[in-house]
């Protein structure tokens, strides 16, 4: 019988049935961080037990690092003493770590798939909901809670329940000034905050075909964002260069195995999913969100939504939004003033998102009066960026050229709003408070409309901003 | 590790209106400074209670009237975005030990879970109903009836669902699911061993 991906990873990982009906999974690579980790290895010492294959788990400190600051002790004592006890824990369970000081520390979503960690045909668990990226890669990976870190660690498994599987395919092709952001960001407006709770994302059709895995990785990290808790594009031969050669891939004849392995996981042709949708990618503009859910977007050229003009159930939400964003129904989104430009995370902190936006960003300069914060997503996206000279072009244009780490995506670092700062964001999540400020704001966008803002210090459409032409679009 | 079998729950209750209610709302980041849960309880929803200097916002959950309430009732997709387990582990500390809500994010159901918290989805309409309720008489008792799929509120009785598997492990006393999963610990190295990767 014909097979999903998903089912394929599923049957291939599954150890057993529990007793309430979940499934015991097999979790082959676990990925923890500073934040979520230092609870589920204080239970292991509580209950005595070791890490039963502490060669399935890495570690890195991503979410509390400054990125102003490189060597310990921070000036912020408890994100000091957070890093202090990853190292402790990663020393004493015997967990790979990747540190500070290693050269390979970042978001802990960039650093899997450049360390070749990320891999087809796997399950990836991390106590972080945006684990959701490594899919990209045909691995079915997911976020978890603490006490499921506490039992990956314990027993490199979880109790877990089947997902449904929707295929999304877009088909054609995107404009000029159009990316992979944005594709996610429509998906979510059209299916909903919600729409994917219960099921796992399969991401398809011409335009994933073309993408490259950092464009990849873009869209199945926001999956959850849509409430899939998974999303993965099958593995194909883009994924496989991707990987070829890097640290933690098979080399040599048995790199070969593996990529034999890779596209046997792959979905049949004719397999069924639980349900489709099709995209068309000539519908997908570049899109911004205007409210507090990554799913309340609209077109740059789109006015915000007017309550008095929306459906019963909807009302509610969209003024609370308003409210809190101290937007105006039924006016443009362009031309909303910004304060803070950040460019970075693990949705928009890598290679190609910087060197895309350094093509444009060249000679021109960040508007009077905006903060402007270049992030890259781990050291190796920062030394090649430095290598290619893009960090001097950032510069140049008055942005700040920053270290590793999730920074403002979440704000748990230094890196925050100030008041109700409005932020033109490369990140995940608008949610009320998100960037630091409890009060806040966030309008989530593209790496290059978020330089157009940077650039002319209120919401832009980068296309106009740098005059983005077929002739240019890379 | 014997754990409690949760058939029920009994409280008051009380109702954070609202869709999309996301974990970063249910507990700031920044309070995810620390290396264990303890001390969570007081920053639960603190964004939404407090006004920045800390002063007290006017909030239901500020209202004396709901102090003490145990059974906590919201819109859909309640606790949505981060997986942060810190979420439920704030609301249990603050005292809920049920939540009513009409859906759930994922990962939140499942962390609630696995701290004993029955989450319940019941109908938009009912739980405005439960919250009238609620409204007219703060002191009313509240039962979250896991065996049943039922809540009792006062003498009103309203049909509510919970995922079976979750009404398995609360009802059997194993919604914390360690000790299973350290059971098929064999069958765990065997699968370990087969699988190509490491």
């Amino acid at each position: 019988m014909a097979k999903s991906l998903y089912e394929k990873v599923w049957e291939k990982h599954a150890v057993r049935e529990l007793s309430n009906g979940q499934t015991q999974l097999f979790i082959g690579t676990h990925l923890i961080h500073e934040v979520t980790s230092p609870q589920a290895f204080g239970m292991l010492r509580e209950l005595s037990l070791p890490v039963l294959f502490p060669k399935r788990t890495f570690a890195t400190v991503d979410h509390i690092v400054p990125t102003d600051q490189f060597t310990q002790p921070f000036a912020d004592p408890l994100a000091d003493a957070m890093i202090r006890e990853l190292k402790r824990n990663a020393e004493e369970f015997g967990v790979t770590y990747f540190d500070l000081a290693s050269g390979k520390q970042g978001i802990v979503h960039v650093v899997g798939p450049e360390q070749g960690i990320t891999q087809p045909g796997t399950t990836i668990a991390c106590g972080d909901s945006h684990t959701s990226t490594h899919g990209a890669f045909g691995a079915i990976a997911f976020g978890i809670g603490t006490s499921q870190v506490r039992d990956v660690l314990a027993t490199q498994t979880l109790a877990m329940g089947k997902l449904k599987v929707r295929r999304i395919n877009v088909d054609g092709e995107l404009r000029p000034g159009v990316y992979s952001k944005d594709v996610i960001l429509h998906i979510i407006k059209k299916l909903g905050v919600k729409g994917g709770t219960g099921f796992a994302y399969e991401y398809g059709g011409e335009v994933f075909d073309r993408f490259t895995m950092e464009e990849r990785m873009t869209v199945c990290n926001m999956s959850i964002e849509g409430g899939a808790r998974a999303g993965y594009v099958n593995p194909d031969e883009t994924t496989f260069e991707f990987l070829k050669g890097r640290p933690y891939v098979p080399q040599g004849a048995e790199w070969d195995k593996a990529v034999e392995r890779w596209k046997a996981i792959a979905s049949d042709p004719d397999c069924e999913y639980d349900d489709v949708v099709n995209i068309r990618a000539e519908d997908i503009a570049p899109t911004v969100t205007w409210g507090i859910t990554p799913g309340q977007g609209i077109a740059i050229d789109e006015t915000i939504p007017d309550p008095a003009q929306a459906e019963e159930a909807e009302k509610a939400s969209i003024e609370e939004a308003l409210e809190y964003m101290k937007l105006q129904p039924g006016a443009a989104i362009k031309g909303t003033p910004i304060d803070v430009a950040f460019l970075g995370s693990c949705t928009n902190g890598r290679f190609s998102d910087f060197q895309e936006v350094a093509n444009y960003l060249k000679g021109r300069k960040v508007a009077p009066g905006i903060k402007a914060i270049a992030v890259p997503g781990s050291q190796g996206v920062a030394k090649l960026c430095e290598a290619a000279g893009i960090d001097e072009i950032f510069r140049e244009a008055g942005f700040e050229w920053r270290g590793a780490g999730c920074s403002m995506c979440l704000a748990m670092n230094p890196d925050k709003l100030i008041g109700d700062q409005l932020c033109a964001s490369s990140s995940n999540r608008n949610f009320k408070g998100r960037q630091g400020s409890p009060i806040g704001r966030t309008v989530l966008m593209s790496p290059l409309m978020v330089a157009a803002a940077a650039v002319t210090g209120e919401v832009s459409d980068a296309r106009e901003v740098f005059g983005v032409s077929p002739a240019v679009a890379v | 590790m014997a754990l409690e079998k949760i058939t029920k729950v009994t409280g008051r209750g009380v109702y954070v209106a609202g869709d999309d209610i996301d974990t970063d709302r249910i507990i700031p980041a920044r309070f995810m400074k620390c290396i264990t849960f303890d001390g969570l309880g007081e920053f639960a929803f603190y964004d939404v209670r407090k006004n920045e200097d800390g002063t007290e916002k006017k909030h239901i959950l500020n209202d004396p009237r709901f102090a003490g309430a145990s059974i906590l009732l919201s819109g859909s997709n309640f606790g949505c975005g981060s997986s942060r387990e810190h979420a439920p582990q704030s609301l249990h500390k603050a005292g809920y030990r049920g939540i009513i809500a009409e859906s759930y994010a994922e990962i939140f159901f499942g962390n609630s879970t696995t701290l004993g918290i029955p989450c319940f989805s019941c109908s938009p309409v009912d739980i405005k109903a439960m919250a009238a309720l609620i409204e007219k008489d703060p002191q009313i008792e509240i039962t979250l009836d896991v065996v049943n799929e039922k809540v009792q509120v006062g003498e009103q009785t309203f049909p509510a669902e919970i995922r079976d598997s979750a009404k398995r492990a609360l009802v059997e006393g194993k919604w914390d699911p360690i000790a299973e999963l350290l059971e098929g610990a064999q069958e765990v190295k065997k699968k370990g061993d087969e699988l190509e990767y490491v």
